[in-house]
C-alpha cells in the first residue's frame, strides 16, 4: 500500500510544480493590472502548440523548444495587450473586473477555435527518445522528464522572484501592485509596467505549456481547466507570494493525487474546487499570504 | 514657477474645480487650506498629472504642464506626497526610497539623496530593512516626505501630512517640512489643519467648493476676520 502511495503523491508534486508555474503567471498580470485574465489557460495551450510545433518542424530537442515557445507568446502577449487589454487597464475599479471577465471569456472562445481550426481536435504530446526514462529510487519511479520540468519551473520562479526583488524595474513592478497612483508619483510610467508585466505572464504560460506538452498532452480545449487551476492555485498561495504561489500548486497537486488515490480519480477535480472554497471562507488571505493592514 | 491659470477639472461629469488660478515662487512656502472637499487633493492631482484639467493652462518654469503625463512631471522637478503617506507597504524603507528614486536623473544620484534622507530623517535609516508596513502613522509620514525627496524635486507638495497623526508628531513633522523648505525646496501644502499651516507658510490660498475665494501671505489671512470665524473659531 505504502508504495504506490507515495509514488501518487509524487506525482502529485510533479505535476503541482506546473499548476504552481502557470498560476504566477495569472498572479502577476492581476496583482498588477487588476485584470485577472481568464484566458491564461488558452495562453498556455499555445506555448504547448508552439513547443510541439518547434519540435516537430524543427526537430529540436523539446526543452530547448522553450526557446522559441516564449518567444512567440511574449509576442501574442505583447499584441493582446495593445490590442484589447491597454483600453481595459484604464477603466474605473468598478466595471474593470467584470468588463475583463467579459473579455477574458471571448478571448478565451477564440483562441481555442483559432486551435481547433489550425491543429484540429487531436490529443498530442511530445515524445523523444528519453521520454520513458525513469529514474527508480526505493521502488518510486522519477520520470526524468517531469523531475527536469520541475527544476526548470523552480528555476523560472526563482529568476523571477530575483527580478522582482532586485531590479529597478522589478520594483517598479511591485510598487504598481500595491498602489498604481503612489506609483505614477515617483515617475513610473504604469502602462510600460502593464504592459510588461502582461508579456511576462504570457510567456510563463509559454514555459508551462512547453512543459506540459512535454511531460503530459495538450489538447485546444485544455485551457479552461488551466485557468481554473491557476485561480485555484493563486487563490490558495495568496496573491503577492511567489513561492507561496509555488506551494500552494504543490499542495493542490498533491491533494488531487491523494483524492485520486483513496478516492476515486473522478474527484480529482471536485477536490480542487472544494480546497478553493475552503481557504476563501477560513483563510482568504491564501495559505501563504501575509494579513495585510 | 508654477502657475495654474483658470484650471477647471472634472470627475466625470461632475465639475470639481472652477477657474483655479494661483501661483507659487522659487523657494516660498505656500499652503492651500479650505474645508473638507474643497478640491485641495483634486488641485494637486491635477499638479502631478493624476487628473487631467478640462480647461485652463499650467506652467512649471517654462514648461507647459497640462498635457504632459503624470510620470513625465516627477522628472521635471515636482515630487508629492500623498495623502497618509501611501507608503509601499510590502517593501522595506529603503526599497520605497530607492522606488522614489526612479526616473533617470534621480537615480544617477540616488546615494547622495539618500544621505540627505537619513540626515532629516534619522529614524528611517535604522528601521532602513524594515517593512514599511510595520512603521508607524509617524514613520510613514516620513518616509513619504523621504521618498517624494528622492527624486530631487524643485517643488514638493503635501497632502494633508498632519493626517491622522498625534499632536505632538504634528508639531515635528511641520518642523521638518520648514526645515526642507530651508534647504531650498520650495513647497506647496495642503492642510485642513489651518492655524498651523497659515503660521508657517509664506503665502496661502483659501479654496472653497472648488474654487479660490482667499489669497494673501499667511499672517494676512490668519487676521482676516472670515478666516478666524470660518475656520479657527
Amino acid at each position: 500500500m505504502l508504495e504506490p502511495l507515495v509514488q501518487n503523491l509524487v506525482f502529485g508534486v510533479l505535476v503541482g510544480a506546473l499548476y504552481g508555474l502557470a498560476a504566477v503567471g495569472l498572479s502577476l498580470v492581476f496583482g498588477v493590472t487588476k485584470i485577472l485574465n481568464v484566458a491564461h489557460g488558452e495562453l498556455l495551450m499555445f506555448g504547448g502548440y508552439a513547443s510541439f510545433w518547434a519540435v516537430t518542424l524543427l526537430g529540436i530537442d523539446p526543452f530547448l523548444s522553450l526557446v522559441p515557445a516564449v518567444m512567440f507568446l511574449a509576442v501574442i502577449g505583447y499584441i493582446l495587450y495593445k490590442l484589447i487589454f491597454s483600453r481595459l487597464v484604464k477603466l474605473d475599479e468598478s466595471v474593470k473586473i467584470q468588463n475583463t471577465l467579459l473579455v477574458g471569456f471571448g478571448l478565451s472562445l477564440i483562441l481555442q477555435n483559432i486551435a481547433l481550426r489550425l491543429w484540429s481536435a487531436d490529443t498530442r504530446g511530445i515524445t523523444t527518445f528519453y521520454s520513458g526514462y525513469a529514474v527508480t529510487s526505493f521502488g518510486i519511479r522519477f520520470p526524468v522528464v517531469r523531475v527536469a520540468s520541475l527544476v526548470i519551473a523552480l528555476v523560472t520562479l526563482l529568476a523571477l522572484e530575483l527580478f522582482l526583488r532586485r531590479t529597478y524595474t522589478g520594483k517598479a513592478l511591485r510598487a504598481t501592485v500595491e498602489n498604481w497612483e503612489a506609483a505614477t508619483l515617483m515617475g513610473i510610467d504604469i502602462q510600460k509596467v502593464y504592459l510588461l508585466a502582461f508579456v511576462m505572464g504570457a510567456s510563463l504560460a509559454a514555459i508551462a505549456g512547453t512543459l506540459v506538452s512535454v511531460g503530459y498532452s495538450i489538447d485546444p480545449m485544455m485551457g479552461l481547466n488551466w485557468t481554473l487551476t491557476s485561480l485555484i492555485v493563486m487563490v490558495l498561495g495568496g496573491l503577492g507570494s511567489i513561492i507561496g504561489t509555488f506551494v500552494g500548486g504543490i499542495v493542490l497537486g498533491v491533494t488531487q493525487s491523494a483524492t485520486g488515490f483513496f478516492l476515486s480519480q473522478s474527484y480529482r477535480e471536485v477536490v480542487g474546487l472544494v480546497l478553493f472554497l475552503l481557504v476563501l471562507v477560513f483563510r482568504p488571505q491564501g495559505l501563504f499570504g501575509a494579513k495585510e493592514r | 514657477m508654477l502657475k495654474l491659470d483658470q484650471i477647471d477639472a472634472y470627475y466625470g461629469d461632475l465639475q470639481a474645480l472652477w477657474g483655479i488660478s494661483l501661483e507659487v515662487r522659487e523657494g516660498e512656502f505656500v499652503a492651500l487650506v479650505g474645508p473638507n472637499g474643497a478640491g485641495k487633493t483634486t488641485t494637486l492631482k491635477v499638479i502631478t498629472g493624476l487628473l487631467k484639467p478640462k480647461g485652463g493652462n499650467m506652467q512649471f518654469g517654462d514648461r507647459r504642464l497640462d498635457t504632459e503625463r503624470a510620470h513625465r512631471i516627477v522628472e521635471s522637478g515636482i515630487s508629492m506626497v500623498p495623502e497618509g503617506g501611501s507608503v509601499f507597504t510590502a517593501m522595506s524603507v529603503l526599497e520605497n526610497l530607492e522606488v522614489g528614486a526612479f526616473t533617470g536623473k534621480a537615480r544617477s544620484s540616488k546615494d547622495d539623496s539618500l544621505k540627505r534622507v537619513f540626515q532629516i530623517f534619522p529614524r528611517l535609516e535604522e528601521r532602513k530593512r524594515q517593512r514599511a508596513g510595520t512603521l508607524s502613522g509617524g514613520e510613514r509620514q516620513m518616509l513619504a516626505i523621504g521618498r517624494a525627496l528622492m527624486s530631487k524635486p524643485k517643488l514638493l507638495l503635501l497632502d494633508e501630512p498632519s493626517f491622522g497623526l498625534a499632536p505632538i508628531l504634528v508639531q515635528n513633522v511641520f518642523e521638518m517640512i520648514a526645515e526642507i523648505n530651508r534647504q531650498g525646496v520650495t513647497v506647496l501644502l495642503i492642510e485642513q489643519n489651518i492655524r498651523v499651516a497659515l503660521e508657517l507658510a509664506t503665502s496661502a490660498y483659501i479654496i472653497e467648493n472648488g474654487r479660490i475665494v482667499g489669497h494673501g501671505t499667511g499672517d494676512d489671512l490668519l487676521s482676516f476676520e472670515f478666516v478666524r470665524s470660518a475656520y479657527l473659531a
